[in-house]
């Protein structure tokens, strides 16, 4: 038993109900939100430093013998996605004090934010198929009222769009784990595994496989069920939508990768010939979609999908080689994808709009915002020697050496695709004149040009302008010194591919 | 008993996707709710269920001597219940909302956020 796991679980869910049983005076529930993800982020590295050498870690609850008890368990990658949780934890703890207005605050914004922290970390924790329900019911809730907190007609929207396609989702994920449950009595995954490895006519079991298979997929946003992820998650405010899209997309995409090939591995060819054309969709038609968008934030959320395809292009592949990609690219996706939230919502409290058409001239006023910006942006692009770069090069040498030289393809045309969306908003952003200088008459004729912005006071200057600085440090450190990630992405994998030390060490007994 | 439940199931299936498929937003609601249940009773079905007899291990035994109505299955009905009842609440919420600003049941009028 490990003592890392509970700690891990305990501390956001400790201070999400502190940050709302609290009352909300001055600055003290950011506070104690930004305390909360200093203990996370603490927690999480021991985690890592625990599992570093290739052990799993496991935690029953309650100490009742497995498989009856709620087991968790952490591997190489459930802790390398808790790392980087705590750190998307701490960076939007940090934007908060500048992004969260005092009336988001008296809502519960902090509160509802750890509690959904709590989720994500419970979802990457669990060996537990119902409890990995439960934890994905527990981030939606949080994130559904996070999604609205701000009170605009749009939020409203967005929201009912968001919360419609995730119950659908949910319900599917519930049926599957029902037939699962009624097929082979048990709700371990672990021991799921086992038996299902056992049973005599794996074809029914690939039933419940598909349900669990479609159900996170929708959460993932894979193609043909990503519609609603653009269409909510540039609603919320800035540091909700950027934690949105580092976070809540990768809960589905690490259960994919931990439940359908444990679960599944009899039939698991089946579910590989299926997730590879889904993935190359993915990238493509992701990426297309960015391309003609002219809101930052919603022109990003395209991105998310896009970006999500190379993630399952590694795990359709799952060669150790494709899987040690994939998780190096779910690591750089989410640290690149929530800073770039983190600029657009930094440059719409500068302009007041986040529309590409009244914005421009930010190179001349602000060139060091320009050059974050660009760092960020050449590295989801994957340019050399960013953090982009290594796991793009990985994951496209994995889908050659597998002999799938199209999805290789269609990974690179994806690639310039997208640097070529990043360089539109490069020039439209911070290269082109500022709108007003070119036409005085336009600016009055549409009720849409951006309100007037009050000045950003100096203390949410520099919050922000922290977040995003550390966030692109650490994309750098990934993309300059990449040797230990890799490493530990390799041992990730290797615990995929060969998952017999996770069931004997969740079930603690030999298969 | 089971086959009929069975029965009942996918037609709570089938009627839930119709309504789901509809473009009003009450329709919606409604068809997520049937599915809810629907899900809910898939769970109770697919477990077998064993009329009549309870899950208790007589005094000095270790196990079950006979096949017995499996407990845990109800456990996560009860959990499911509670969940889909909480977000189903905040569905309606969020629709009462929707439907004050735009005055439409129609989800083709929801396009706020497409631009």
């Amino acid at each position: 038993m490990s003592h890392w796991i509970p700690l891990v679980l305990v501390a956001p869910l400790i201070t999400g109900i502190l940050a709302l049983i609290l009352p909300d005076r001055g600055r003290l529930r950011p506070t104690v939100g930004l305390l909360g993800s200093l203990v996370l982020l603490g927690a999480s590295i021991g985690l890592v430093g625990a599992v570093a050498d290739g052990t799993v870690l496991y935690y029953h609850f309650g100490d009742w013998p497995p498989p009856f008890a709620i087991s968790y368990a952490a591997d190489g990658l459930a802790a390398l996605m808790i790392l980087v949780s705590a750190l998307v934890s701490l960076g939007t703890a940090v934007f908060a004090f500048a992004d969260i207005d005092r009336a988001s605050s008296k809502a519960g914004y902090h509160g509802f934010v750890h509690i959904m922290v709590f989720g994500v970390c419970a979802a990457f924790l669990t060996a537990d198929i119902f409890h990995l329900f439960v934890a994905f019911e527990i981030l939606l809730i949080a994130s559904f009222a996070l999604a609205v907190i701000g009170n605009q007609e749009r939020q409203f929207e967005g929201g009912l769009k968001y919360v419609a396609i995730n119950l659908f989702a949910s319900l599917l994920f519930l049926s599957g784990v029902g037939i699962l449950y009624g097929m082979l009595g048990t709700l371990n995954m672990a021991d799921l595994a086992v038996l299902a490895a056992a049973h005599e006519d794996p074809a029914k079991l690939t039933l419940a496989g598909v349900l669990l298979c479609a159900a996170f997929s929708i959460k993932a946003g894979l193609f043909p069920l990503y519609f609603w992820l653009p269409a909510s998650y540039h609603v919320p405010a800035s540091a909700v939508s950027a934690i949105f899209a580092g976070l809540l997309t990768k809960v589905g995409v690490y259960a994919l990768f931990r439940v359908i090939p444990l679960v599944f591995s009899a039939d698991w060819a089946y579910f590989q010939a299926w997730l590879l054309p889904v993935a190359n969709f993915t990238m493509v038609l992701g990426v297309f979609g960015a391309v003609v968008q002219k809101d930052l934030r919603r022109l990003l959320s395209f991105h998310i999908i896009s970006q999500i395809g190379y993630i399952i292009l590694g795990l359709a592949l799952f060669t150790p080689l494709a899987l040690a990609g994939a998780v190096l690219y779910l690591i750089h996706n989410i640290i690149v994808k929530t800073n770039l939230f983190y600029i657009a919502g930094f440059i719409q409290r500068l302009k007041g709009t986040g529309n590409l058409k009244y914005l421009g001239g930010l190179y001349k006023e602000r060139p060091f915002l320009a050059i974050l910006f660009l760092l960020s942006a050449l590295s989801l692009g994957g340019l050399p020697p960013l953090s982009g770069f290594w796991a793009k090069y990985m994951v496209v040498r994995a889908a050659l050496e597998a002999d799938a030289p199209f999805s290789a393809a269609v990974a690179l045309f994806t690639g310039l695709f997208t640097l070529f969306c990043m360089m539109k908003v490069w020039a439209e952003v911070f290269w082109k004149k500022p709108p007003e200088a070119e036409s005085g008459s336009h600016a009055a004729d549409k009720d849409s040009s951006p309100p007037p912005v009050a000045a950003l006071p100096v203390g949410s200057h520099w919050a922000m302008l922290l977040t995003i600085i550390g966030f692109n440090l650490a994309a750098l450190a990934v993309g300059l010194y990449p040797e230990p990630l890799i490493e530990f992405a390799y041992m990730a994998a290797e615990q995929l591919i060969e998952p017999a030390a996770y069931i004997e060490q969740v079930l603690g007994k030999l298969p | 008993m089971n086959v009929l439940l069975s029965i009942v199931t996918g037609i709570l299936f089938a009627t839930g996707l119709y309504l789901m498929m509809r473009r009003s937003l009450t329709r919606l609601l409604l068809g997520l709710l049937l599915l809810a249940n629907a899900a809910n009773l898939l769970i109770f079905v697919s477990a077998n269920p064993v009329k009549g007899r309870s899950p208790l291990v007589a005094e000095g035994a270790t196990a079950l001597e006979a096949a017995a109505a499996d407990p845990l299955p109800q456990a996560l009905i009860l959990t499911a219940i509670v969940i889909g009842f909480g977000v189903l609440s905040f569905a309606v919420i969020l629709f009462s909302r929707v439907f004050i600003n735009t005055q439409s049941d129609d989800s083709e009028k929801l396009t706020q956020t497409e631009a």
